[in-house]
């Protein structure tokens, strides 16, 4: 059965790349699996921090970025699994408050990476629960033209701000993350030495 | 017993500059101290408060995260799969629930195996005393710039003067 959505939906590797256009110093934070493999081929940069475990964790490390680097605004790609996994952590970025933390989830309201498995943002909105836990600007999108629109906003605004892009399930044939993790840590924290 | 103040204050002497972390009763002392100096970020979870340490750390922070045992639990896999492979050092202050059986239950197999679980994992670890608290904070210092992985200073009743009574 074909939702009512499904007819303009991108799917996460378009969503994504449309984002990936704007983004100029911002450093950003992708999650694990699929998201991080598609962000490499997409358009690989030193200030890109992929994920290749703890899953839940893409949030809180963003949190800690933002916090730590102030002058940046920092960007997150994060999933709905991964936000249901560790919803806490939008009560905390609500409270917090990071002017400079855009919290952008791809929500495909399926474990993709694992083939498939329903998750329960479907049917929990999880930019409901964004705006309820304090994030200051939090927009709902599926369409290419509001993506944009959006993101460019959010990324002039003060935050946090919450990017829920509803996408399909269409995955991205992208290879595994090529760079060693000890390695990345160690590009992507030598972009802040100046 | 060492006063949090002067603990906090050894904690930044030795470049400690990012708090936070999860309460205990053992660690109310220092985190009254840390929040006065609105030094401390409260998180909702112990993993999500070693992710938070994480971010600091790449963006050029010297991040500490103050928990009880119990949250090793919450905290296990981020440090695995995060922490440990990227190389991301974090100074954990852990108290010690449980500790020689003497506490309520739910502490006991923890208060018991915690050590062995941090042997398992390869998280060097401590236990901080009142007459060492110089050269376990050397030892920390130089762990955590030598092998940059997680360590733990492990925390017993009394150590550290708290707000409780």
């Amino acid at each position: 059965m074909i939702g009512p959505e499904e007819g303009v939906m991108q799917s996460r590797a378009q969503a994504m790349g449309a984002l990936l256009e704007l983004i100029t110093d911002q450093p950003l934070i992708i999650c694990n699996g699929f998201p991080s493999r598609e962000a490499q081929k997409l358009r690989d940069r030193d200030a890109n921090f992929y994920m290749i475990g703890s899953m839940g964790a893409t949030a809180g490390i963003g949190l800690g970025l933002a916090l730590s680097q102030p002058e940046k605004t920092v960007v997150v790609f994060d999933g709905d699994g991964n936000v249901l996994m560790s919803m806490g952590t939008l009560a905390t970025i609500g409270a917090v408050k990071p002017k400079n933390l855009v919290h952008v989830v791809f929500d495909n309201e399926v474990y993709g990476t694992t083939g498939n498995q329903p998750t329960y943002s479907r049917l929990v909105n999880l930019d409901t629960v964004a705006k309820a836990s304090g994030y200051v600007n939090v927009e709902r999108v599926r369409e290419r033209e509001d993506i944009v629109y959006e993101f460019k906003d959010m990324l002039a605004s003060e935050g946090p701000s919450f990017l829920l892009i509803k996408i399909n399930e269409q995955i991205e044939d992208a290879d595994r993350v090529a760079i060693e993790p000890a390695e990345m840590t160690r590009r992507f924290k030598a972009t802040f030495d100046t | 017993m060492i006063d949090s103040d002067d603990f906090v204050r050894a904690l930044q002497d030795i470049g400690i500059d990012f708090f936070t972390g999860v309460p205990d009763t053992i660690l109310g002392g220092i985190i009254a101290t840390l929040t006065e100096a609105r030094l401390y970020v409260p998180a909702v979870r112990e993993d999500e408060a070693v992710a938070m340490a994480a971010g600091a750390y790449l963006g050029g922070k010297i991040p500490a995260v103050l928990m009880q045992n119990s949250g090793l639990g919450n905290a296990l896999n981020v440090l695995e799969s995060l922490n440990l492979i990227y190389r991301i050092p974090c100074v954990l202050l852990v108290s010690w629930r449980g500790f020689e059986g003497k506490d309520a239950p739910e502490h006991l197999v923890m208060g018991h195996t915690m050590t062995q679980l941090l042997d398992t994992i390869k998280i060097p670890h401590r236990t901080l005393s009142a007459e060492t608290v110089v050269d376990d904070l050397k030892w920390t210092a130089t762990t955590f710039m030598e092998q940059r992985i997680p360590l733990a200073l492990l925390l017993k009743k009394g150590i550290v003067k708290t707000v409780q009574p």
